[in-house]
C-alpha cells in the first residue's frame, strides 16, 4: 500500500514537472500526428515520423504512448495526464474534454518495436555521446533500408568520431546490399575510414569467394566494387595494426611504470645498504591498504569529495610505508649490514609477517578500489584499443615520482650523502656523513616511494594480502638491468622490461614471455654484469 | 692421472690446464695449450703498448715493460699510476684494451682465464693479504701448492711425503712454523703477510707479482722479507710493487717508475731517483 | 702409500658419528617397520601409517637440507630455488607412477586422467619410457641434475653471486612454477598428479611399501651425511670453503671456481631430485606449488635454524621447523605464518649459526670455565695433527 501512494505522489510530480517544462516548448507539427487518427500502419508511420522528426516534444508524445496515456478523439490527438487532458500537437491544456472520456490507444507489440526504434532515432538526434553511440549501434544492428535517411541526417550532425564510425558502418552496410554497384563502391570505400574489427570482416566477406573450387563465386560481383573493398581493407588493417602496437606500447609503459615505481625504492635501499628487500612488495601492499582505508573514510565523513581521495591517499601511504620501512630498518636490517645472505631471509620473514597480518586485518579477499571519475574512461583508438585514463594517470605519476626524487638525490644534502654512501660507505663514514641516520632515512624514503607505488597499483589492479609477493622478483630484475645506485639506468630497464614483456607476451603467451625474459636477463648479465649503465674499474666488483 | 705428484714434476701439458674431464666441451673452446714456458730470450714477461680505460679515464697508457728471467724488479710511483691495473692485466683479471702480454715467448696472457694464468706459473699476493682466514695455515699451504688442481682430483687428493715435506719447508721459510694449525683469520697482519708469501712459493711459480708484500710489517719483519725476496731472485722472477723506499733499496734491483699509467724511467734506485722528472711527479708539480 | 677409498670414506666420520647412523639404520630399517607393521594398533608402541608417512616425509626434507647446506654453507651460494630441483625429481617419479595406474584412473583410458581431460590422443614425447622405472630413476636424477648444470654454467661463468644468484635461482623456480601450472606443458596444470596406485606393481597405500619407502628415505638420508661428510673433509671441501671466503685469491692460486661450484651445485640438485622422488610417493601428490618461491626459501631456513656449515645442523633444522609446520597447520593455522616469519628473523638475527652454534657455543662456555686453552702445538705435531 505505501509503495502504491509512494507511486502516486511520484507520479503527480512528475506530471507538475512535465506540465511546467511542456508550456514552455514549441508545439509539433499536428500533420505528424495524424496517423495516430488512423489505421494500425498508420500510427507506426506517425512513430517513425516523430522519431525522425525528434525533438523533446516528439519524445513526450512517445512516452505518453508508451504509458499508455495517448489518445485520440475526433482526429484529435491528446495526452491524457491525470485529471488534465493536454493537446499533443502544442502541449496546451484542452480544457473541453474531460479525462475520462479520452480512450487511450493500446500499445502492442509492433507498436512497442516501433517505438523503441523511434526512440533510439530520437536519441540519435538529440541524446548525449554515450546515448547517441547506444543508440547508434541498436539502429546498426538491423541494417534495415528505411533507416537510411536518418544515419544520412545524423551523420551531418554528428561530430563524435566514434558514433561517425558506427553510423558509417551502418549506412554504408545498407548500401552494400544495393542493387547500385556505385553506391556499393561508395560504401566500400566509405568503410575504409572506420576502424573496426567486424567492418574489416564485413569487408573481408566482400573479396573473398563463395562455395567451393569451381563453383565458387565471387561474394561481390562488380570487380571495381571489389578492388574498392580490398582497398578499404588495407587501409583498416595498417590502422587497426597501428593501433595495436600503440596499445601494446601503452601497455608496456604502463606495466613499466608500475616495475619503476616499485624498482625506485628497492634501487636507492639496495644501492645504500646492500641490501635486498624482500618485505618490498609488501609495502606496496601496505600502500595499496592505506589507499582503500583513505577511500573507506572518505565515502563515510566526505561523500561529497571521494574523487579527491586518490590524492589524500598519497601522503598517508607514503607516511605509513616510510613508517613501516623505518620499523623494519631499525628492528632488523640495522644489525644484519655485511650479511646480505641473511638479510634476504630476515626481510623474507618480514614479508610472510606482513602478508598475514593484512590477512588478519582486512581478510583474505581481494578488494577492489573504485577510480575516482576523473581516472575512469580511456582514450579509444578503434580497433577494440583503449588506453585507460587510470594507467595514463599513472605513468605521468611514476615520471613525477622520478623527478621528485631525482632532485632529492641530486640537489638537497640528502641526497649527496645518499649518493655518497652508495659508493663508499666507509669513506662517507670517514668524512663525516651520519651513515646510520642516512639509512634510515633513506629506507624510509624508499619505502615510501614503494607506498606510492601501492597507491598506483590500487588503481589498476586488485587489493589483496599477497599482491606485492609477484613485484619483488621483477623489481630486482630491474635494478639489476638497471645497475645499482643508478636512477636512470632502473627508468631504461624498468620501461624496457615493460615494452619487452608485453610485445613477448602478445607474441608467446604470459608465461613464456616471463621465461624469455628471465633468460634475456641472464644472458644481459653475462655481458654486463654491471647493469646498463656499468660502474667501471677497480671498485666494480667490490 | 692421480697418481702421486712429485713437486718437481716438469709441467705436463695435460695437467696444466684449468679445465676439469667433466667440461671437456667447455675446454677445448676456452682451452690454452701451457707448454712448458719458453724462455729463449732470457725474458720472461712482455708487455707492449698495453691500454686500459675505465670510461674515458686511461687506467694504463702504451704501457712497455720487459722482465728479464731471475730479475727481481721493483715498480715505483704515485697513487693511481696503474701499478695494480698492471698487475690485473698480467694476471688476467682484467682484459687490456689494446696491446699484448705475453708470458715466455708463447703464452699470451690476455687470452688466458685467470686460474690458467696461475697455473702457467705467475703467482700474485695483493695489496691486502688475501688468504683463507677460516682455514689453518697448513690447509693454506696445501691448497696453494702446486698440483692437479681440477675437480676430480681434489676428490681425491692425499698429501704425498714430498708434499708434506715441500709444505714444512715453506713453513719454516716464512717462519709460520709453530703456527702451522692456527687458523689463518688469527694470525697478525705481518704474518698474513708471510702467509700469503708463502702461498705463493707453494705454487712454485716462474713469475711472482708482489703488491705492497711488507705494509704492515715490523722494521725486522721488512727486512726479513727482503732477504727473502733477494734469495728468491735468480730462480724465480719476481715483480715487487712497494712505496717503502728503504726496502726498495734492500732488495737493489732495477727499478721501474710508473706515473699515469706508462713508464716514465727505469734503472737503478739512485739514478731513478735522480731523474728530475721523478722528482716532479713524487714532490709536486 | 695411497689410502684405499673405502677406509678415506670410513675415516671421514668419527667413531660416534658411525655409532649415531648404526643406531638410527637399526631405527628405520628394523624398529619402524615392527612397529608399522607386527605392532597391534593401540598398543603404545605402535606406529599409525600418519605418523611413518610424516617422518618418512620429513626425511626427505633432511636430504634437501644436507643438499642445501653443501651449497650455501659450505660453497656460500644461497639457492632460493631449491624447490625446483626437489619438484623436478619428484614429477620425474611423478609419471612412472602415474603410467602405473594402467586403466584404473576414473576415465579408464591408456593416458593419465588429465590428459583424457585435455582430449589428448597420445603420450607427449616426453613421456616416452615413463612406464620404466629404472628410466625413471635416472630421469629422476638426470632432469634436476641437467637443469641444475645449464643454469649453474651459465650463472658460475658470468660469477653472478650472493643476492644476484639467489634472485635469480628464486626467479627461475617462479618461472617453472609458471610454466608447470598451464595444462599445455602437459605435467597436469594446477593438480599436478596424484591418485597413485602402484609402485612396482605393489599396492602404494599397502603398509608394507609404506615401511620400505620409510626405510629408502633414511637410507638415502644417511649416505647424504656420509657422502657430505667425505667431500667437506677432503680437499675439493677446502676448495671450496676457500671460494666461499675468497674467490679471488682460489682463481690465482690455480683452481677455476666455475667447475667447483658447478660440481657442488650440481651433485646439490641431484640429491634434491632423489629427495623428491622418495617424496611423491609417501605423500601421494605432486603439484606446481611445490616450486613456489616460498617452498624454496623455506628450505634455507631449515638450514639457518639449524646451523650452516654442519650436516647434522641442516637435519635438526629440517625436524624442527617441519615438525612445527604439522603442528601449526593441525592447530593453528592462521599463526603458522607469523611463527615462521618470526623463525626466520630470529634465527638471522640471534642466531647466526643456528641450534648447533647455540650448542656448540654453550659447551664451549663450559668448557672454558673448566680449563685453560691449549698452547700452540710444536710444528712436528702440527703437521701430523693436520694430515691425519
Amino acid at each position: 500500500m505505501k509503495f502504491l501512494s509512494n507511486f502516486v505522489f511520484r507520479l503527480g510530480l512528475w506530471c507538475a514537472a512535465m506540465a511546467l517544462a511542456v508550456s514552455a516548448h514549441a508545439a509539433v507539427h499536428p500533420d505528424t500526428l495524424v496517423g495516430f487518427a488512423g489505421d494500425f500502419s498508420g500510427r507506426i508511420a506517425a512513430i517513425e515520423a516523430l522519431g525522425a522528426e525528434g525533438g523533446d516534444d516528439a519524445r513526450r508524445i512517445l512516452d505518453a504512448l508508451e504509458a499508455g496515456n495517448l489518445g485520440v478523439i475526433d482526429n484529435r490527438v491528446l495526452i491524457v495526464e491525470g485529471d488534465t487532458v493536454l493537446d499533443a500537437a502544442s502541449g496546451e491544456a484542452v480544457t473541453d474534454i474531460l479525462a475520462s472520456e479520452v480512450d487511450t490507444l493500446t500499445v502492442n507489440n509492433r507498436i512497442r518495436r516501433a517505438l523503441s526504434s523511434a526512440r533510439a532515432a530520437l536519441i540519435l538526434i538529440s541524446g548525449s555521446q554515450p546515448e547517441r553511440l547506444a543508440a547508434a549501434n541498436t539502429l546498426g544492428e538491423s541494417a534495415s533500408p528505411t533507416l537510411l535517411p536518418l544515419f544520412e541526417r545524423a551523420l551531418a550532425a554528428e561530430e563524435d568520431a566514434s558514433v561517425r564510425a558506427v553510423l558509417i558502418r551502418a549506412a554504408a552496410r545498407v548500401n552494400l546490399t544495393d542493387p547500385d554497384p556505385t553506391l556499393r563502391r561508395k560504401a566500400a570505400q566509405d568503410l575504409g575510414s572506420v576502424t573496426d574489427p567486424a567492418v574489416r570482416n564485413l569487408l573481408a566477406a566482400l573479396v573473398g569467394k563463395t562455395g567451393e573450387g569451381s563453383a565458387a563465386t565471387w561474394a561481390e560481383p562488380d570487380a571495381s566494387v571489389r578492388e574498392a573493398a580490398a582497398e578499404s581493407l588495407r587501409a583498416i588493417d595498417r590502422r587497426i595494426t597501428l593501433a595495436q602496437s600503440t596499445g601494446t606500447i601503452f601497455t608496456g609503459l604502463s606495466l613499466g611504470s608500475i616495475l619503476l615505481l616499485a624498482a625506485l625504492g628497492l634501487a636507492i635501499t639496495y644501492g645504500v645498504m646492500g641490501v635486498i628487500n624482500m618485505a618490498h612488495g609488501e609495502l606496496l601492499m601496505v600502500g595499496a591498504y592505506a589507499t582503500f582505508v583513505v577511500q573507506g573514510l572518505f565515502r563515510t565523513y566526505l561523500p561529497n569529495w571521494i574523487d579527491a581521495y586518490v590524492i589524500v591517499a598519497l601522503p598517508v601511504a607514503f607516511t605509513i610505508a616510510a613508517l613501516v620501512g623505518v620499523v623494519m630498518e631499525r628492528l632488523v636490517l640495522r644489525h644484519l649490514y655485511g650479511r646480505p645472505l641473511e638479510s634476504l631471509l630476515a626481510t623474507w620473514g618480514l614479508s610472510l609477517v606482513l602478508i598475514q597480518a593484512a590477512r588478519v586485518i582486512f581478510g583474505p579477499q581481494n578488494l577492489e578500489l573504485a577510480n575516482p571519475t576523473w581516472m575512469s574512461g580511456g582514450i579509444d583508438l578503434g580497433a577494440g584499443v583503449v588506453l585507460p585514463f587510470n594507467r595514463i594517470v599513472i605513468i605521468f605519476f611514476a615520471g613525477f615520482v622520478l623527478l621528485l626524487l631525482w632532485m632529492m638525490m641530486q640537489k638537497t644534502r640528502l641526497g649527496m650523502f645518499v649518493r655518497a654512501v652508495t659508493q663508499n660507505r666507509a669513506m662517507a663514514g670517514c668524512v663525516g656523513v651520519p651513515t646510520a641516520r642516512v639509512d634510515t632515512l633513506a629506507f624510509a624514503i624508499g619505502s615510501g616511494v614503494a607506498g606510492l607505488g601501492g597507491v598506483a597499483l590500487s588503481q589498476i589492479a586488485n587489493v589483496g594480502p599477497a599482491m606485492g609477493q609477484g613485484y619483488i622478483v621483477d623489481a630486482f630484475m630491474v635494478v639489476v638491468l638497471g645497475g645499482v645506485g643508478q636512477l636512470a639506468g632502473a627508468v631504461w630497464a624498468a620501461l624496457g622490461l615493460g615494452v619487452v614483456s608485453k610485445f613477448l607476451e602478445g607474441w608467446a603467451g604470459a608465461v613464456i614471455a616471463k621465461i624469455l625474459v628471465l633468460l634475456f636477463i641472464i644472458i644481459f648479465i653475462q655481458k654486463r654484469p654491471q647493469g646498463i649503465f656499468a660502474l667501471k674499474g677497480r671498485f666494480a666488483d667490490d | 692421472m692421480t697418481a702421486t705428484l712429485t713437486p718437481e714434476r716438469p709441467a705436463a701439458p695435460e695437467d696444466d690446464h684449468g679445465s676439469g674431464g667433466l667440461w671437456e666441451s667447455e675446454a677445448t673452446t676456452s682451452r690454452v695449450r701451457v707448454e712448458g714456458l719458453d724462455l729463449t730470450h732470457k725474458v720472461i714477461l712482455y708487455l707492449e703498448e698495453i691500454t686500459v680505460s675505465f670510461d674515458g679515464f686511461k687506467a694504463l697508457n702504451n704501457l712497455s715493460l720487459t722482465i728479464d728471467a731471475g730479475e727481481l724488479r721493483c715498480i715505483i710511483g704515485p697513487n693511481g699510476a696503474g701499478k695494480t691495473t698492471m698487475m690485473d692485466v698480467i694476471t688476467g683479471k682484467t682484459r687490456p684494451d689494446s696491446g699484448t702480454a705475453f708470458f715466455g715467448q708463447t703464452l699470451d696472457l690476455t687470452r688466458m682465464t685467470e686460474p690458467q694464468i696461475a697455473d702457467a706459473g705467475i703467482g700474485r699476493k695483493f695489496q691486502k693479504p688475501t688468504v683463507f682466514e677460516n682455514h689453518t695455515v697448513f690447509e693454506n699451504f696445501e691448497l696453494a701448492m702446486k698440483a692437479d688442481k681440477r675437480v676430480r682430483h681434489s676428490l681425491f687428493a692425499e698429501l704425498s711425503g714430498e708434499e708434506l715435506d715441500h709444505i714444512a719447508s715453506v713453513l719454516i721459510q716464512v717462519r709460520l712454523d709453530r703456527y702451522a694449525n692456527r687458523q689463518a683469520g688469527l694470525l697478525s697482519h705481518g704474518q698474513k703477510q708471510w702467509l700469503e708469501i708463502g702461498m705463493l712459493l707453494m705454487q712454485k711459480p716462474q713469475l711472482l707479482l708482489l703488491d705492497e708484500p711488507v705494509a704492515g710489517m715490523t722494521d725486522e719483519e721488512t727486512e726479513r722479507t727482503a732477504e727473502l725476496f733477494v734469495s728468491l731472485a735468480g730462480k724465480h722472477s719476481l715483480v715487487v710493487v712497494e712505496h717503502d723506499m728503504k726496502f726498495v733499496e734492500a732488495l737493489g734491483g732495477k727499478v721501474t717508475v710508473l706515473c699515469d699509467g706508462s713508464v716514465l724511467a727505469e734503472g737503478s734506485l739512485a739514478s731513478v731517483q735522480a731523474d728530475p722528472r721523478v722528482i716532479e711527479v713524487y714532490l709536486g708539480r | 702409500m695411497r689410502t684405499p677409498l673405502t677406509l678415506r670414506l670410513l675415516q671421514s666420520t668419527p667413531r660416534s658419528g658411525w655409532l649415531a647412523l648404526a643406531i638410527f639404520a637399526a631405527v628405520a630399517w628394523i624398529g619402524v617397520p615392527l612397529a608399522h607393521l607386527v605392532v597391534p594398533e593401540g598398543h603404545p608402541l605402535y606406529l599409525s601409517a600418519y605418523t611413518v608417512s610424516l617422518v618418512g616425509k620429513i626425511l626427505c626434507y633432511m636430504v634437501v637440507a644436507v643438499a642445501m647446506d653443501l651449497i650455501w654453507g659450505y660453497a656460500g651460494i644461497l639457492s632460493l630455488g631449491h624447490g625446483l630441483f626437489f619438484a623436478l625429481g619428484g614429477y620425474a617419479f611423478g609419471m612412472y607412477l602415474m603410467r602405473q595406474i594402467g586403466r584404473d584412473g576414473s576415465y579408464g583410458a591408456d593416458l593419465p586422467d588429465f590428459m583424457v581431460f585435455l582430449d589428448w590422443k597420445e603420450l607427449p614425447w616426453y613421456w616416452l619410457g615413463s612406464d620404466s622405472f629404472l628410466w625413471a630413476i635416472f630421469l629422476t636424477m638426470a632432469l634436476p641434475g641437467v637443469v641444475a648444470f645449464i643454469f649453474g654454467y651459465f650463472a658460475f661463468r658470468s660469477r653472478i653471486k650472493g643476492v644476484y644468484f639467489s634472485i635469480i635461482t628464486q626467479a627461475l623456480t617462479y618461472a617453472a612454477m609458471l610454466l608447470f601450472f598451464r595444462n599445455e606443458t602437459g605435467f597436469g596444470g594446477n593438480n599436478g598428479f596424484t591418485d597413485f596406485k602402484r609402485i612396482l606393481g605393489f599396492d602404494i597405500t599397502s603398509g608394507a611399501t609404506r615401511v620400505v619407502l620409510f626405510a629408502l628415505s633414511a637410507t638415502l638420508l644417511m649416505l647424504c651425511l656420509i657422502l657430505g661428510r667425505y667431500l667437506i673433509r677432503s680437499r675439493f671441501g677446502r676448495v671450496l670453503a676457500s671460494i666461499r671466503d675468497a674467490e679471488s685469491r682460489v682463481m690465482f692460486i690455480g683452481y677455476n671456481p666455475l667447475h667447483y661450484k658447478l660440481f657442488i651445485w650440481t651433485l646439490s640438485a641431484i640429491l634434491c631430485g632423489l629427495a623428491g622422488a622418495l617424496y611423491v610417493p609417501q605423500v601421494g601428490i605432486i603439484n606446481p606449488s611445490e616450486m613456489s618461491p616460498a617452498n624454496s626459501i623455506e628450505i634455507a631456513v631449515w638450514v639457518a635454524v639449524g646451523g650452516r656449515g654442519t650436516l647434522i645442523g641442516a637435519v635438526i633444522g629440517a625436524g624442527i621447523v617441519s615438525l612445527a609446520k604439522s603442528f601449526f597447520t593441525v592447530t593453528v593455522p592462521e599463526y603458522w605464518p607469523f611463527f615462521l616469519g618470526g623463525i626466520f628473523i630470529v634465527v638471522t638475527l640471534y642466531l647466526p649459526n643456528g641450534v648447533v652454534g647455540l650448542w656448540r657455543r654453550l659447551w664451549a662456555q663450559r668448557k672454558a670455565t673448566d680449563a685453560a686453552p691449549a698452547e700452540d702445538p710444536t710444528p712436528a705435531a702440527a703437521i701430523k695433527g693436520a694430515t691425519a
